[in-house]
């Protein structure tokens, strides 16, 4: 309890005193995350719409992978891009081990089957409802997802902060790819293990609330952005 | 697309900032060196007097030479001589150094029910922990620390097994707080102990037979089997480690008033 306390006032006191190091990992993990987000939604939400609109041999075979691929463990797929990118594997010489760029990558294999998977659900009664009145419009495919895909986007900003909210909590995965590296990959979730496992527990906690606060705040000012939670349908 | 447009250059930026940087190198290094605290006043010294920024990468003994293999760093500064010996020997590495030393202990519950305080070798304290059948946690990571504490289990003559024995796999930080939370028993590098700050009701309970004795050493990653390996800065950070204003820092280095280091590297 009494860490509890220490941790948060330990938060407060760094978050109001704009504490260097603090700001640093913050910014850090907050461009990584988005980045990531952000990558794997492009590839996610069209992916979803598409399996949810077309029918194909492999379909369902398809859905059962992504849905399974959500429950990935992050160390295998650190440890995945840490034996592609390895001076001695076969990315190795592009030199992205270590860096922002590995963690981005990481995160995006690990969220990129949650959007997907998420987007596919929703395009799927979405396309129940639609379905009539685009195939008598005579819409090609492509002006099929499309149409889905803007008309549920509210739904789909749902599927892309479910890959938010798992991106920024991770750990597994960008320790090995990034490496904790101070004032270079330390993002908050590093930097808490790091904490933990010298025994500090106070500051581990202090950094756990400015995580959970920054999720809160990114949630929040999208959801403002977008206007959700108002009037309209989706 | 176009949020593809904006995102692709803003990860080329994210590249060539860490490209562009003052003359950097990375260096694997074990737990206790940075979770010491030893780390954070070499670096910043280091990089006043020889310009390069050492990037730590801190992970167990065997992970730390496994990304030196792999040419993912450019040295690596370890402790444990069998490994560090067939690691040079597979080619991977150009020599070994020796730097400094300290010396491990056995931590463990202050009531001491195994009554490991009046051993007279480790070895026996390990025996009596054994025949106690009290917990102890292993890091059981294939760490330095693991495999010095696998060399004392050997040299008591005992196989652990059993309830009492928890191989946890993890680093000496997360392993000595298993053993907070079991009150068991636990070999950790004297450093790492004494800046541990979740020590609950752990004590040393056992400390200086000379097979506690933990030998640091500098091993350069072989330039010739990864050519991206920046083999300058790794012999400039060498020639720092064993020059004499390393020494002073790392033998003036207290936790506690306690000198967690000893620098031993000789001169060439």
């Amino acid at each position: 309890m009494n860490d509890i306390t220490s941790g948060l006032g330990e938060a407060v006191r760094r978050v109001v005193t704009l504490d260097p190091d603090l700001v640093e990992i913050t910014w850090l993990s907050l461009r990584v995350t988005l980045g990531a987000t952000a990558i794997a939604s492009l590839i996610g939400l069209p992916l979803g719409a598409w399996i949810a609109i077309n029918r194909f041999r492999a379909r369902r075979l398809v859905i059962a992978i992504l849905n399974s691929l959500m429950g990935l463990p992050p160390v295998v797929v650190g440890l995945f891009v840490y034996v592609l990118f390895s001076r001695s594997g076969p990315l190795g010489v592009l030199g992205l081990l270590f860096t922002p760029t590995a963690m981005v990558i990481a995160q995006v294999i690990i969220i990129t089957p949650i959007v997907a998977s998420i987007a596919h659900q929703a395009i799927r009664d979405l396309w129940a409802d639609y379905h009539d009145l685009l195939i008598s419009l005579h819409a090609s495919r492509w002006q099929r997802v499309q149409a889905l895909l803007w008309d549920g986007r509210r739904a789909l900003l749902t599927a892309s902060l479910a890959g938010f909210g798992r991106a920024i909590g991770e750990v597994g995965a960008i320790m090995i790819v990034g490496g904790n590296i101070d004032h270079a990959t330390r993002v908050l979730t590093t930097a808490i293990a790091l904490e933990t496992g010298k025994g500090n527990f106070d500051l581990a906690l202090a950094l756990g609330f400015v995580l959970i606060a920054l999720a809160v705040a990114v949630n929040l000012a999208i959801h403002f952005g977008t206007r959700t939670e108002r009037s309209s349908r989706w | 697309m176009k949020l593809l447009k904006t995102l692709l250059p803003f990860a080329f930026a994210t590249l060539a900032a860490s490209a562009a940087a003052a003359e950097t190198m990375k260096m694997s290094v074990t737990t206790s060196f940075a979770n010491s605290g030893l780390a954070e006043v070499l670096l910043p010294e280091i990089e006043k007097d020889t310009g390069i920024t050492v990037e730590l990468l801190v992970v167990g003994t065997g992970q730390a030479l496994e990304l030196g293999a792999n040419g993912d760093v450019d040295a690596v500064l370890v402790h444990s001589r069998a490994a560090e010996e067939k690691w040079l020997a597979a080619g991977n590495g150009t020599h070994r150094r020796e730097i400094m030393y300290n010396d491990f202990v056995v931590i463990g519950p202050a009531s001491d029910p195994a009554g490991a305080r009046s051993a007279e070798k480790a070895a026996d304290a390990f025996a009596d922990i054994a025949n106690a059948q009290a917990a102890f946690v292993s890091r059981g990571d294939d760490s330095g620390t693991h495999k010095a504490e696998l060399k004392l289990w050997s040299a008591a003559g005992i196989e652990p097994s059993g309830d009492w024995y928890k191989a946890v796999g993890q680093g000496m930080g997360a392993a000595l707080n298993t053993a907070a939370g079991l009150d068991a028993y636990i070999l950790s590098d004297r450093a790492t102990w004494l800046s541990f700050e979740n020590k609950a009701g752990l004590e040393l309970v056992f400390e200086g037979d000379p097979a506690l004795f933990n030998q640091y050493a500098y091993l350069p990653v072989n330039a010739e089997k990864y050519p991206s390996v920046n083999a300058a800065a790794a012999e400039k950070l060498e020639a720092w480690l064993t020059s004499d204003k390393a020494k002073g820092l790392i033998d003036g280095y207290q936790i506690a008033g306690q000198q967690l280091f000893h620098f031993n590297a000789v001169a060439e």
